[in-house]
């Protein structure tokens, strides 16, 4: 059985901790490292435009910034990394609370 | 007999709900295969579970959805189809699992139907890279999967029957459209009426779009195009010029571009199929019959026309398929009136092709320093030095000697300009995979050749 949580915790902070959904439905996720609000199950390329993101991604020649552009899981222009994995579409890829979403330069892996 | 025989349908928009209710009704075991998580494809694409919204209205879908329920079709969603064998007696349908896309499934049928849909492509111009420039269905489908916009000051800009609800629906969600940029004609529109009359109800759907627009006070500009899209980092403005000589060029300032410049049907797994194309289509015959036997294709892989014609075609290739799969020739009388809109929805479609053909030579003349392949980054000039210099003479030698199209979307993004590039025109793109697949699971697969054990 779990601890139980202090009195004083406020139900979203536990949640936050615990990397749950809230009761409103709503969860945390953070973007290279910093808390966003996200529903569970929307799309990371949602979660990141609803909190006015429109870019995550660096190309791999000119380094430029990219972000969703098909919007369907054709072009591969909105990869990103989530909790350590590289080239997710975040058009695809569905929210869960506590993922650590990250910009993903390059290739998104250390060999480049 | 005992056991019903089995059609595996790939994808689930109109074309794939039809079919696979058609044939379910009439005792074929169908499974259904998607890579979405809901039924509905990009048209009947529904709210994200997450919002907590109610479905979205409307006796078609409403229709497609329960009949899916009531005939106990097997819906398999998030597998992603990579690949469809046809062995001696059966299909063996290849698919990877869920978001992650790193496990494999295969499935056996004795029938498929190819209803894979298809994608949007844009021709490139200065700045099309920079995020806030998205595709037009690509705005359509964050907004009405998951209620979100990239920005609030819009520029829908392009060709075709698309744009019109995109900016409807930018509009009706909130954000000030600023212009709808039109490149086809109005005035060829006249010409077409003997086309476009036989469906007038799609002709008032679109009349109804513009008022619509008229009353959210969208300006609409036609004869125009986009020439520029302006940023650092971040799309900030749009060049907008005239296509007829002496009009001035227009600076429109902007965050979100959703531009489009038509659509191009899906057919990588009727191609590794062996299924033969008509241009950049599938070929079916009147009954959505592909050349490779037991091997139906309907909606936009045979040809872009919208949901309604996908509708048709799928219910069409359904009933072909249950009576062909239980030996029987099947009675065209049965869906002459699906039959009768097909051929009308595929006459109205002509028309507006050719009244919103992207205006001529422009995807030629894009300048040597714009990125036109968007996946390794290649630009126009390079793809004119191998043309000019190294003697490239179509896309694939264009593809092998500059990279073009050899990126993560496989040319789905940049094939029509490093065809016009290239000066040839659009050809399929033989992809024998229809999406990345992990060696793991190449190498899980069975051995065709092993012993049975």
């Amino acid at each position: 059985m779990r601890p139980q949580q202090p009195a004083q915790a406020r139900p979203d902070v536990r949640a936050r901790q615990s990397g749950q959904a809230r009761p409103d439905g709503t969860c945390t996720v953070t973007f290279d490292g910093r808390p966003l609000e996200a529903r569970p199950g929307q799309t990371v390329a949602a979660a990141l435009w609803a909190a006015g993101v429109t870019a995550w991604r660096t190309t791999r020649r000119a380094g430029r910034p990219r972000g969703v552009f098909c919007g369907i899981g054709v072009c591969f222009d909105c990869l990103v990394t989530v909790n350590g994995s590289p080239n997710q579409r975040a058009c695809l890829v569905p929210v869960r609370p506590g993922d650590v979403i990250g910009v993903q330069e390059g290739t998104g892996r250390d060999d480049d | 007999m005992t056991e019903r025989p089995r059609l595996a349908v790939v994808g689930a928009g109109p074309a794939g709900l039809a079919g696979a209710l058609a044939a379910a009704a009439r005792g074929v075991d169908v499974t259904l295969v998607d890579a979405a998580g809901r039924p509905g494809g990009q048209f009947h694409r529904q709210p994200s579970p997450a919002l907590g919204a109610p479905p979205r209205q409307g006796h078609t879908w409403e229709r497609l959805r329960t009949g899916l329920d009531r005939h106990r079709v097997t819906h398999l969603t998030e597998h992603h189809v990579w690949c469809v064998q046809r062995d001696s007696m059966s299909f063996l349908v290849h698919a990877l699992l869920g978001p992650a896309q790193d496990e494999g499934v295969s499935l056996r049928a004795d029938a498929v139907l190819l209803a894979t849909g298809g994608h949007e492509y844009v021709l490139p111009f200065p700045g099309w890279t920079l995020p806030g420039v998205i595709t037009a269905g690509g705005a359509q489908a964050m907004l009405k999967g998951e209620r979100v916009l990239p920005g609030r000051h819009v520029v829908v800009a392009g060709t075709g029957p698309l744009l019109l609800p995109v900016a409807t629906g930018l509009a009706a969600a909130g954000a000030e459209v600023a212009a709808l940029v039109e490149s086809a004609d109005p005035g060829a529109v006249p010409r077409r009426f003997p086309d476009l009359l036989v469906r007038p109800d799609k002709l008032a759907e679109g009349a109804g779009y513009a008022v619509r627009l008229l009353r959210h006070r969208v300006r609409i500009l036609t004869r125009h195009t986009v020439v520029a899209a302006h940023g650092t980092d971040r799309l900030e403005a749009v060049t907008v010029a005239p296509l007829s000589p002496g009009g001035r060029s227009l600076r429109i300032l902007c965050d979100t571009l959703a531009v489009g410049h038509g659509m191009l049907p899906g057919t990588d797994l009727a191609e590794t199929l062996g299924c033969t194309l008509t241009g950049t289509a599938v070929r079916v015959d009147a009954e959505q019959r592909t050349d490779v036997p037991g091997a139906w294709a309907a909606g936009e892989t045979t040809g872009i026309g919208g949901a309604a014609l996908a509708l048709a075609e799928g219910h069409i290739a359904g009933r072909s398929a249950a009576a062909r799969l239980y030996g029987r020739t099947p009675d065209p009388a049965g869906w002459a009136p699906a039959a009768r809109a097909r051929s009308r929805l595929r006459r109205f479609f002509a028309a507006v092709d050719a009244v919103c053909a992207p205006p001529p030579g422009r995807a030629g003349s894009v300048p040597d320093d714009t990125v036109v392949c968007r996946c390794e980054e290649v630009t126009a000039g390079e793809v004119r030095t191998a043309v000019s210099t190294l003697g490239a003479t179509d896309a694939r030698s264009a593809k092998l000697l500059t990279r073009a199209g050899m990126g993560w979307c496989q040319g789905r993004m940049c094939g029509p300009a490093v065809a016009a590039l290239t000066g040839c025109p659009l050809t399929p793109g033989r992809r024998p995979f229809a999406r990345p697949v992990p060696l793991g699971v190449l190498a899980a697969l069975p051995d065709p050749d092993a012993p049975a054990p």
